[in-house]
């Protein structure tokens, strides 16, 4: 549980990429989370709701991409994916697996009320 | 209506101080674990363990990592081997700055080994990159033979698993052949080792197999 550190992460990041002007403008925040990172999207809204108040960046919505575990089998090479936890082929049961999608936590996208 | 692309991670802070931990670790010829677990698997036991094991064989530091109190370093303080205590004032798992910073203040002169023991908790450690050579996840026996199912992320990041207090089996309702089937369906490549800081079983193979991972 560590999601209002996370949080600042975001805004950060956000701060970063943005000058003065366009801080007051933001409409969302676009961040892709995938089922492998185990994080809370409520608890992530929420604390972003949070840290913004009273901010630059008041009033901007934080969007949540989620990105399910994508494997691929290194046996007969069938791609699966889930949106629950899938560590093994769906087609030949095989868990010599590799993991294509599912470990990313992107903030992707700003979108700008301009 | 405009649209900015920023495609920057989030944990970008964190994963570029544990990069250059783990170029701190190569350039010193010192190989690194981040032991991982619920709180009470017995972390600081095979800490204290591993020491007295391995202490004749090759030099040994350690990072602790506790929410509150420095117990755990007055214990391997106690067994005379460089320590320094992490004390994260509620936050749920070590990030690499936290490992850089407690580098400062380590006597790290010929060591060989280094093992970060992580705050006791199976979610939030499986996240951050400390920069270490490889997360080492320990259950015990009387946690139940479910526990990989319940924390998958945790077991598919870790290099090793150690089932800690064997000695315990013939009391629990944990068959740990189901303990090791259902941590393989997760990750494959996973190293185990049963061990139990009671009666010692199982340390001497865990040491030897450090042994074979330090840096030449």
């Amino acid at each position: 549980m560590h999601e209002l550190s996370i949080a600042q992460n975001i805004i950060e990041i956000v701060n970063d990429n943005l000058n003065d002007h366009q801080k007051n403008i933001v409409k969302s925040v676009r961040v892709k989370v995938g089922k492998l990172t185990n994080i809370l999207p409520d608890s992530l809204v929420f604390s972003f709701e949070a840290l913004v108040k009273d901010t630059d960046l008041d009033g901007a919505v934080l969007e949540i991409e989620h990105l399910p575990i994508k494997i691929k089998c290194a046996e007969c090479g069938a791609v699966s994916t889930s949106d629950d936890f899938l560590f093994s082929c769906e087609k030949c049961g095989g868990n010599q697996i590799k993991i294509l999608s599912g470990n990313e936590f992107l903030v992707s996208e700003i979108e700008l009320n301009d | 209506m405009s649209v900015l692309t920023v495609e920057r991670k989030v944990l970008e802070k964190n994963e570029v101080i544990a990069q250059s931990n783990r170029e701190f670790f190569k350039s010193h010829n010192i190989f690194s674990i981040n032991l991982v677990s619920s709180p009470g698997s017995g972390k600081t036991s095979i800490v204290e363990k591993t020491i007295a094991t391995c202490q004749n064989k090759f030099k040994i530091a350690v990072i602790e990592g506790d929410v509150q109190t420095d117990l755990d370093a007055r214990r391997v303080d106690a067994l005379s081997v460089p320590v320094v205590q992490i004390v994260t004032n509620g936050a749920c798992h070590l990030e690499a700055p936290l490992v850089r910073d407690s580098l400062q203040s380590l006597d790290l002169n010929e060591v060989e080994l280094l093992i970060i023991e992580n705050v006791g908790n199976l979610v939030c450690p499986a996240g951050y990159d400390l920069g270490e050579d490889m997360k080492v996840v320990i259950v015990s026996t009387t946690e139940g033979d479910d526990k990989p199912l319940k924390y998958p992320a945790m077991f598919r990041n870790a290099s090793v698993l150690i089932i800690n207090k064997i000695d315990l089996l013939p009391y629990l309702n944990c068959s740990v052949e189901e303990l090791e089937k259902n941590a393989l369906s997760i990750n494959p490549q996973l190293k185990i080792f049963r061990t139990s800081c009671t009666t010692s079983e199982g340390m001497d193979s865990w040491c030897n197999w450090l042994k074979s991972q330090l840096r030449k």
